[in-house]
């Protein structure tokens, strides 16, 4: 019986060795040259030769269009594909992967190389996870239905005493709590959709979403109701990586050079519309 | 003149296609005592069972005090008020003391006023010897005192005609001497009774009349001098034979 | 020593807690400390157990999330057990009630009354057979979702509790059903034959028999129902494991759900004791009578 132990425990010691010895050897050059390091054959892939990228299921336009990410389209779709086409993939060579948006902000080992889901940057989640640079800024914004009371606020004043809706783990909800603070406890969701169907219900009075979202949401998604007006941005949208993800660095060059060359903005003018026009609720 | 109590008429019984009871014709007097004997599965439990209606028979009549209880449209319910049923499995309710269980039946069938019925109740019960179990629950009782119980509870309806079936036959041989007793004062005070029952001596004691069921008929009735002493038919003899080798007369 | 034990075997009144008197006593009381001191140094002190701690058992964030934080939109966990507190309450009796009815209609006798069997048992299928939750959404969205009125205007909270309702019942009417037909047929023939009606006989004689014997498993399906009144959640109701989600959200801190479990825990202590109570009054009782 002994015997046995000590001959396994030397066959893990060598196998142990062995893989060790070849994880040396495969990054000989990321401490050298930065250039080389994201070079497409030396990234940190889940599975090599493939960007695997998360985003929700169901999810909506300016982000996604008809949930198919595969099509290229929507501002969060369109964004991906372009990163991906920096760091040296072609189009068939994206995977994406459904990644509910309250598991994506939670500590441990992630099935995806990043998540791009409308995630704002906190410093609580950042404790946890990994975040790009920024790839936009966003406001909040109110929808309520068109012959409620609150559709005629315009000032933060006026969106007191109201109950309103958002979905669990969002910055909807802090926002709520800390800028509107209503007096009433929010009600609070496992998704948009609920909260969606509760506004339709008259369950509650008015949603706080992210203004792409709430704009699609008021305008096509639900028939009668109304985009009341947007808050100040306060936050900024980022790629979510797993912990001290080496590939963030890759990334945030591929950000930085869509940044430089107008990409960017191309898009954002192309998929988020122009909602200067909606008024800013202060 | 003698009042007929009971009368079946040609009552046939069957469960599924098992015949059990092929045509039962029985008379029974006011205040007579009737005794039926017979081997188990004779049918003498399903024949007490149709009377108090507990079983619906299959054809037949059976009229009690001249009204036909086994035609249609009769409320079951209001017949039974008038038939007393001892069973040989004890039937008190064990949620329910002693007392509860003797003024149920007057006060929630009868309309009865509680007070009234339960000193109604403690009188019958110290009539037969029960008075200081009245606020016992049935499983503190003996099977001979719960029988008795189950008596009293039967005469709390002051019924006009008491059914007991082999109320003895699950007692420990000790107890059984005391419902015997019990029986006998019933049979004193005139209470008309059809006794289905294995205690041939009690039978031959007790009975105006015996009845012997076989083949789901009755098929010889007598005095009990007629039927212990000189039955007629072959099987009675046989059936009565059996009975004196297992030493139970 | 041999004397004392001797003559405990021999009586039957002291059952085997007789047997070897006080040697028993120390070595179960030496063998609980033992086991409870290292179970507490392995959870508590040990340093490979820290992550844990951390993450699951932090003082701090379990005082915080039991009594919330206002200024960020925490909701305190306290307030949310309230509400599980309430709609478990209102639920119980309306489900001991609701799942009385429903047994008895499903073994009302005669033809006339073949429809209403029918859709008892029809009813006790369907809720048995659809996930909780499904309901939870049918009610709590659906209904309101009619805009019917009157009909589809009242706090989702009473759509929920309606909801927990008539599940529940589906369940709670079967053991209730079981044990109607556990009492003995003997015991409707002596209650008929005394001249009570089948409903007299049902409400005198058979239910409380019948009631008495389910208890058990009754209190059994009350424990899972406390647990139950969380669901409630996804109509955007903020009971305790809502609360204590929202702080984990927002914390990255798992404690908060232990302090929501503990409190749970804590409600159902009692119950379970209780339970144990009746079973082993029953006990005694049953024997008394041998």
């Amino acid at each position: 019986m002994r015997r046995i132990v000590v001959a396994f425990a030397s066959l893990v010691l060598v196998l142990s060795a062995c893989t060790s010895n070849n994880t040396e050897s495969a990054q000989p050059s990321s401490s050298a040259s930065g250039a080389d390091a994201c070079a497409k054959d030396s990234l940190n892939l889940i599975k090599p030769g493939q960007l695997t990228v998360g985003t929700d299921n169901p999810s909506y336009p300016p982000w996604i269009v008809a949930n198919t990410p595969e099509n290229g389209k929507g501002f969060e779709g369109s964004l991906a594909y372009a990163v991906a086409d920096r760091l040296g993939f072609a189009k068939d060579e994206v995977r994406w992967v459904d990644v509910p948006f309250n598991s994506a902000g939670t500590a441990g080992p992630k099935n995806f190389d990043f998540d791009i889901n409308n995630i704002t940057v906190t410093p609580e989640r950042a404790t946890v996870v990994t975040f790009s640079d920024g790839y936009y800024d966003l406001s909040q914004a109110l929808v309520t239905m068109a012959d409620s009371p609150l559709a005629s606020a315009t000032t933060l004043a006026d969106l007191k005493g109201y109950k309103y809706g958002a979905q669990i783990g969002t910055t909807s909800l802090t926002f709520i709590a800390q800028t509107i603070a209503p007096g009433p406890q929010p009600a609070v969701y496992d998704t948009t959709n609920d909260a969606k169907q509760a506004l339709v219900n008259g369950q509650v009075d008015g949603l706080i979403l992210d203004l792409p979202t709430a704009y699609y949401v008021s305008s096509v998604q639900i028939p009668g109701s109304k985009l009341v007006g947007q808050f100040e941005p306060q936050e900024y949208l980022g790629m979510l990586f797993e912990k001290d993800n080496p590939l963030v660095t890759c990334v945030n060059e591929a950000l930085a050079g869509l940044k430089a060359d107008g990409t960017l903005e191309t898009l954002q003018q192309k998929w988020l519309a122009d909602y200067l026009s909606v008024p800013v609720i202060k | 003149m003698t009042v007929e109590a009971l009368r079946l008429e040609g009552v046939h019984k069957a469960f599924g296609k098992l015949e059990v009871l092929k045509g039962i014709d029985l008379t029974v007097a006011e205040h007579e005592v009737v005794c039926l004997i017979g081997a188990s599965g004779s049918g003498k439990s399903t024949m007490l069972r149709c009377i108090n209606l507990l079983e619906p028979i299959n054809s037949g009549r059976i009229v009690v005090e001249g009204h036909e209880i086994s035609a249609k449209h009769v409320n079951a319910d209001k017949v039974r008020r008038h038939i007393g049923i001892v069973f040989q499995a004890f039937n008190l309710f064990p949620h329910m003391t002693v007392l509860r269980n003797i003024t149920l039946g007057p006060i929630e069938v009868l309309g009865r006023a509680r007070d009234g019925e339960e000193k109604r109740a403690r009188g019958l019960l110290a009539e037969f010897g029960l008075a200081d179990k009245e606020s016992e629950y049935p499983d503190r009782l003996s099977g001979g005192q719960q029988q008795r119980v189950a008596i009293v509870r039967a005469l709390a309806m002051e019924p006009s005609l008491m059914l007991l079936d082999e109320v003895t036959s699950a007692l420990d041989p000790e107890l059984v001497s005391d419902v015997l007793r019990t029986i006998k004062a019933l049979a004193n005070a005139g209470m008309t009774m059809v006794i289905a029952t294995h205690e041939m001596s009690f039978a031959r004691d007790i009975a105006n009349r015996v009845c012997f069921l076989d083949g789901g008929v009755i098929l010889e009735q007598g005095s009990p001098e007629q039927i212990f002493s000189s039955p007629k038919e072959e099987r009675t003899k046989k059936f009565l034979q059996r009975v004196t080798d297992s030493g139970r007369s | 020593m041999t004397d004392k034990r001797a003559s405990a075997t021999l009586d039957a009144q002291g059952g085997s807690h007789m047997l070897g008197g006080n040697r028993a006593v120390i070595v179960s009381t030496t063998s609980t400390i033992v086991f409870f001191a290292v179970l507490f140094g392995i959870i508590f002190l040990a340093p490979q157990t820290q992550p844990v701690r951390d993450m699951f058992l932090d003082p701090q964030a379990m005082r915080e999330s039991f009594f919330g934080v206002p200024a960020e939109g925490i909701p305190a966990i306290w307030r949310g057990f309230l509400i599980n507190i309430e709609i478990f309450l209102i639920a119980e009796v309306l489900i001991l009630i609701l799942a009385l009815i429903i047994a008895v209609v499903r073994q009302i006798p005669g033809p006339v009354f073949f429809p209403f069997r029918l859709v008892a048992t029809a009813y006790t299928d369907f809720f048995r057979g659809t996930p909780l939750l499904l309901v939870l959404y049918m009610f709590g969205f659906g209904i309101p979702g009619m805009g019917i009125q009157g009909l589809s205007s009242f706090p989702v909270a009473v759509y929920g509790t309606i909801a927990l309702v008539l599940s529940y019942s589906a369940y709670v009417a079967e053991v209730y059903r079981a044990g109607i037909e556990s009492i003995h047929a003997s015991q409707l023939a002596a209650a008929r034959s005394l001249g009570l009606s089948q409903w007299q006989a049902l409400r005198f004689v058979v239910l409380p028999q019948a009631v008495r014997r389910v208890i058990p498993p009754l209190l059994n399906d009350f424990v899972s129902l406390q647990k139950d009144t969380s669901l409630l959640m996804v109509l955007g109701i903020i009971e305790a494991a809502r609360a204590a989600q929202i702080y984990s959200s927002l914390r990255y801190n798992y404690s908060s759900f232990v302090m929501a479990a503990i409190l749970f825990i804590l409600m159902t202590i009692p119950l379970a004791r209780f339970t144990d109570h009746l079973i082993e009054r029953d006990r005694r009782r049953r024997q008394a009578g041998e």
